[in-house]
């Protein structure tokens, strides 16, 4: 006898919902934080933060800032890719902000100091992030230090290191690195014909397609593949993992290797476009690492989920810079985002109650059931 | 040399607090990430309060400064304790995962202060959409000068007083000794009627109360004005890892403590120092400094960790 | 009314949980000053009545009364405060703290919150002169016996004036000479008033130092019989519901080559600076089960690991089937012919949140059926073989090979790993405590699978600490004493005691 199993039972259908739920209740809260702060405008705000692009009037320049939001989810979804398949192994990788901040580094120094084409510094960024994500997975593996620790580490002297070496390719005037457009303009990523489609944005790139590409070659990996199945015995049970034979230290240190590349392709993919530069006073990390852990628990920890929730993490956030600024500020995005990751911590909590619940209908359903058939029976009698 | 010693000793003292903090958290069970969090939370308390306490140092006296310093203090601690109480009800009701509510909180004090600072700004002069806080006259209530040299803070004192206090509560008391159970073994707690729940808020709640007091430190550090966007540059994982060199312990804490502190304090003071200036050196690797010795450090040190041994894990009643 | 006086009477108690009745109208009446066993198997319902005892679950149904009078009990406090206390199997205590601080631990004696350790290791001292309970109070647990750690359970009973005392299978961990001590203490504990629950599903044990028995079988109330008038056999039957057999059914071994050989291995210990496994050199044929035999913690679990691979030997030479595997990665070891079946099936065992079927495949997933060419798992022949497994084997789950291992009983998880490592047919199986916290029924099937597997021809390796097991399944015995093989012994010829004198390290030989 096979027996369908009910909607709400399904995993995907209740991460859906939680995370919708999340979103909600993220939304509320940033609402409610807007009405303090004045009354008066609240909803005007928490409107531009959540239409983003779709406020402008006219729909060529909707679809020509919906194409701006893409080349910023795209180096988003990346980070978030990172983030999940690292937590698939069982590890927090929130060193993800530093390993961006390397591909930058790595991508604008190569652009800018040696002027080199746009594949070899993609390339570039994604081997120097690489090398970091490597050296926390032996430090991990070997000498059990903690990823989330070693994490904030490097992503500090990452920040300190990237500044340092992009000091050589500043504007004359103010703090950022010049425009590749001024500098090397072969170092820019190839549109192939993307930007026409978004009215002539010509920070459309390829980086758009390849940044869904990889999601999904990361959910073909994960899902269907031998290596797949290794990395998330690994993660769920480092034991077992170990004591049927894998070898659990290459595992993590691999792990860390393409969570980190990930991330390197992102800074990559996203600075070679040219859409912004790199302020080499910089005192704090970018805020793409860390949205990209929100990205990453929003989407359920799912390939698919992070490209969802990967633009909508971008939007709003591009959103929370349309606010009326003379009342708020934009960081009330972020403000909204961090509360969607605080409430990404309840997602096991809903599920359990939501099984309980759901077990009780069972129960009472069978129950009533049996009474029925005693019933039945007693009437037969 | 001797404002190498002056801040060294205020950095030291931050990451003292903070790792203080932490220590107590994880002898109580959770691991506490949030703490970067907490101390944004408890240096904004604070900052208010030295905004708008009425301050004039010139006609100030000892019991005038003494209240400024407690009202400042209070404030911290205040802002610390409250907020620390998402990762107590998250983690020790809701049994979520400590690692991604750390990590929001983190996130959202730096986000949380800068909504709460630019709204204030703004509100007090629609042009001003800033997010720092002022804070040079109320400062010098609580620093003792000692001609021109050096610059106490006061507290660093109050930060030592606190190691002492630490100290005996966890191993003299019969509060340390339960808490402590706790982070080792709660059933074996639960088994003698210990409420773990309540233990691990009271270890959560003194992190938050230490947490807020080294932000509040932290910031008074140097500067008299602090950008609130900024958060707190990554000290409270810092602070972390002092906790973990300490080995959980609070007197091991604070050499630790001591040792970071230097390393930090190096970045703010070696342009007075003839030797490194002339090195030529620039000072983003003097920035960088204190992140590569922890990082160093740990890797020495986390082999063999000593770490309590439940921390980590959410304490269910009904499974044994 | 009876004259008899009860120091604790639990009557007519149900608990319900969803989908099982745990323990359904169950009567249980101690006596004051008697020791009365709690009998049942795995899964009667014996810790859920001591839970409801502590607090720790209300029933839905049923009254406790203490000295006659009716009580509430809603969490542990309430039990300790009516003086009830108890000795958990695994035992509640902090290892990095001393003696002294977990007894006092819930208990403190303070002044202004500050701990006054002097007057409480006062009287911790005379408890353990009175009661001849032997134990250095500022040592640290992690340093001491398990024997000396029970003892330290019931200090902590005793220093709360506790007078009705619980021993949740106390003797699990013991060797059966310290077993003969902890009888010893709990007569006269009993001597000296105290009430005594003894849970067991050990009929030796009942039959020598119990009063009175109640038999529990699948939560339901089976009977209380006076231990003095009636026999092992009818409290087998009480607590099974049918005549049990108590021996394998197996011809004799007909050892030929030699599967296993093992020269002088050592292998460091995790938890202190000495060796866990010392020198230690044995050969195990094809057609024979060789037992293990030890008190727990003598270095068993180091020489599966050493053996397996988990664990890296210091010094010594393994050999599998002639071939050198000293150095060996795990994969190729369990590639050419060797099975674990692992001591704790949630540590090494399983992967908990994977499916039934990819747990099926552990040990396999890498080879061609299972994974093509370019890396793809090929998931349809996954489960066409799971379904052979679960067919085969008789594993019983929820949804069959897509439930998740976490769900299914305990039972089923070992079947399954069993189903797993022998359908390997490997040359050499080792099995780690195979039946822990099994059924009977779910016990006699697994023997009866490592027995065929040695008369197909492969050698058996079986660590365990169940002296019955070690008895009736074994061809040879080698007897494991800190980390040494002191004792080879055959079950036909020799008894439990001479067994236990070894494993206790009273006696030993020169073994080759």
């Amino acid at each position: 006898m096979k027996q369908r199993t009910p909607l709400l039972r399904k995993s995907a259908a209740q991460t859906l919902l939680a995370s919708l739920l999340c979103i909600l209740l993220g939304l509320l809260v940033g609402y409610l934080a807007l009405l303090i702060i004045e009354p008066s405008g609240a909803w005007e705000a928490i409107l531009a933060v959540l239409k983003n692009f779709l406020k402008y009037p006219t729909g060529a320049q909707k679809v020509k800032y919906l194409g701006s939001t893409l080349v910023k989810t795209a180096p988003l979804l990346l980070c978030s890719l990172s983030v999940l398949f690292a937590y698939k192994v069982g590890l927090f990788n929130i060193g993800v902000a530093g390993q961006y901040v390397l591909g930058a580094a790595a991508s604008l120094g190569c652009a800018l100091l040696a002027g080199l084409p746009w594949y070899v510094c993609l390339l570039a960024a994604v081997a120097a992030a690489a090398i970091s994500g490597a050296l926390c997975g032996v430090l991990r593996a070997y000498l059990n230090v903690n990823v989330v620790i070693s994490g904030i580490m490097l992503n500090w002297i990452s920040l300190y290191a990237t500044n340092l070496i992009l000091k050589g390719g500043m504007e004359k005037t103010g703090k950022d690195t010049i425009r590749l457009v001024k500098a090397n303009k072969d170092a820019i990523l190839p549109t192939l014909g993307l930007d026409k489609l978004f009215n002539n944005n010509q920070y459309v790139t390829i980086a758009i397609p390849i940044a869904i590409i990889v999601a999904i070659v990361i959910w073909v990996l994960l899902d269907k593949t031998k290596f797949g199945y290794e990395l998330k015995a690994t993660g769920n049970n480092l034991n077992a993992a170990k004591y049927c034979g894998m070898k659990e230290n290459r595992n993590i240190i691999l792990t860390m290797v393409i969570a980190a590349a990930l991330a390197g392709l992102g800074a990559g993919l996203y600075y070679l476009s040219d859409f912004e530069q790199w302020n080499v006073n910089s005192s704090s990390v970018p805020a793409m690492g860390f949205n990209g852990i929100a990205a990453a628990f929003l989407g359920g920890l799912h390939p698919i989920g992070a490209i969802f929730s990967s633009f909508f993490i971008q939007h709003i956030t591009l959103g929370g810079a349309n606010v009326d600024l003379s009342h708020y500020c934009a960081q009330i995005a972020d403000f909204i985002s961090s509360i969607i990751i605080y409430l990404c911590g309840f997602v096991l909590f809903f599920k359990t109650c939501l099984n309980r619940a759901l077990d009780r209908r069972e129960e009472k359903k069978i129950q009533a059931a049996k009474a029925n058939s005693a019933t039945e029976e007693g009437g037969n009698k | 040399m001797v404002l190498l010693i002056q801040y060294t000793l205020i950095f030291a003292a931050v990451l003292l607090l903070v790792a203080l903090g932490g220590c107590f958290s994880e002898h109580s069970g959770v691991i506490n990430i949030g703490l970067e969090g907490i101390m944004v939370m408890g240096a904004l308390g604070g900052a208010l309060v030295m905004r708008f306490l009425p301050y004039n140092p010139d006609t100030a006296n000892l019991l005038t400064n003494l209240g400024v310093f407690a009202c400042v203090a209070l404030a911290s601690i205040a802002a610390g304790m409250i907020y620390s109480l998402l990762l107590a009800v998250a983690c020790i009701n809701f049994k979520a995962d400590q690692t991604i509510v750390g990590t929001a909180m983190n996130l959202l004090g730096t986000a949380l202060a800068t909504v709460i600072v630019k709204s204030m700004n703004t509100a007090i002069n629609p042009d001003d959409h800033s997010s720092e806080i002022q804070y040079i006259n109320a400062k010098k209530a609580f620093l003792s000068d000692f001609g021109g040299k050096f610059e106490l803070n006061w507290f660093v004192i109050l930060a030592i007083i606190l190691l002492v206090i630490a100290t005996i509560l966890l191993y003299k008391t019969r509060f340390g000794l339960r808490l402590r159970a706790c982070g080792e073994h709660p059933q074996a707690a639960d088994s003698v009627g210990i409420n773990v729940y309540k233990m691990r808020y009271a270890g959560v709640l003194i992190s938050g109360f230490l947490g807020g007091l080294g932000g509040i430190t932290y910031i008074t550090a140097g500067v008299s004005v602090w950008k609130f966007e900024n958060g707190v540059a990554g000290f409270g994982f810092l602070a972390l890892a002092v906790m973990i060199f300490g080995a959980w312990h609070p007197v091991r804490i604070a050499g630790a403590a001591v040792l970071f502190g230097l390393f930090r304090a190096l970045g703010n003071v070696y342009n007075g120092i003839p030797l490194l200036a002339n090195m030529g050196i620039p000072s983003a690797v003097y920035n960088m400094l204190p992140y590569i010795v922890s990082l160093i450090v740990l890797a020495f040190t986390s082999k063999n960790s000593r770490a309590p041994k439940a921390e980590g894990i959410p304490y269910d009643k009904g499974q044994r | 009314m009876s004259n008899e006086h009860y120091a604790i009477e639990m009557l007519n108690i149900t608990k319900r949980f969803p989908g099982i009745i745990a323990n359904d109208n169950i009567t249980l009446q101690l006596k004051t000053g008697e020791i009365h066993a709690l009998l049942g198997e795995n899964g009667a319902g014996k810790s859920t009545l001591m839970s409801v005892l502590f607090g720790l679950y209300q029933p839905e149904e049923g009254i406790i009364k203490k000295d006659g009078v009716e009580v509430s009990i809603r969490n542990p406090n309430d039990a300790n405060a009516l003086h009830i206390g108890m000795v958990h199997q695994h035992f509640k205590l902090v290892e990095c703290f001393s003696v002294l601080d977990n007894i006092i631990l819930g208990v403190e004696p303070t002044h202004m919150g500050f701990l006054q350790k002097a007057e409480a290791r006062e009287k911790v001292l005379a408890l353990s002169e009175k009661y001849g309970l032997h134990v250095d109070p500022d040592a640290m647990i992690e340093d001491i016996t398990v024997g000396m750690q029970q003892r330290t359970e019931i200090l902590k009973m005793l220093y709360r004036d506790n007078e009705i005392l619980i021993f949740d299978e106390p003797t699990a961990v013991l060797t059966p000479q310290e077993i003969d001590e902890l009888m010893e203490i709990m007569r006269g504990l009993a001597r000296e008033g105290k009430s005594i629950l003894f849970i067991s599903h050990k009929l030796n044990e009942i039959m020598s130092v119990a009063d009175r028995c109640t038999v529990l079988r699948k939560g339901k109330y089976v009977g209380t019989v006076n231990v003095a008038d009636t026999t092992k056999e009818e409290l087998s039957r009480m607590m099974v519901g049918r005549d049990v057999e108590f021996v394998v059914h197996k011809d004799p071994a007909k050892p030929t080559d030699v599967v296993l050989n093992v020269e002088h291995m050592t292998v460091a210990s995790k938890m202190h600076s000495n060796n866990a496994v010392k020198d230690v050199s044995f050969k195990v044929r094809r057609g024979e089960i060789v037992c293990i035999a030890g008190i727990d913690g003598n270095g068993q679990t180091e020489l599966v690991y050493g053996i397996s691979g988990l664990e890296p030997l210091k010094t010594g030479k393994l050999e599998l089937c002639g071939k050198d595997i000293t150095k060996a990665p795990i994969r190729k070891r369990n590639t050419s012919g060797m099975s674990h079946i692992p001591e704790d099936r949630h540590k090494h065992g399983l992967v908990l949140d994977y499916t039934l079927e990819n747990n099926l495949v552990l040990q396999r997933y890498f080879e061609p059926e299972f994974t093509n060419k370019a890396g793809f798992l090929r998931k349809g022949n996954i489960r066409t073989y799971a379904e052979r497994l679960i067919e085969q084997y008789d594993v019983r789950s929820g949804q069959g090979p897509i439930t998740i291992a976490r769900s299914m009983s305990g039972g089923n998880q070992q079947k399954a790993i069993v189903a797993r490592e022998i359908d390997k047919d490997p040359e050499l199986l080792i099995a780690v405590q195979p039946t822990r916290g099994l059924d009977v029924g779910a016990i006699e099937y697994i023997h009866k699978q490592i027995v065929a597997h040695r008369d197909a021809g492969n050698a058996v390796l079986l660590v365990s600490l169940e002296l019955d097991e070690v008895m009736s399944l074994s061809d040879r015995i080698l007897v494991m004493y800190e980390g040494e093989i002191v004792g080879e012994l055959d079950p036909k010829k020799t008894t439990v005691e001479e067994l236990g004198l070894y494993m206790a390290g009273a006696k030993r030989m020169e073994v080759q």
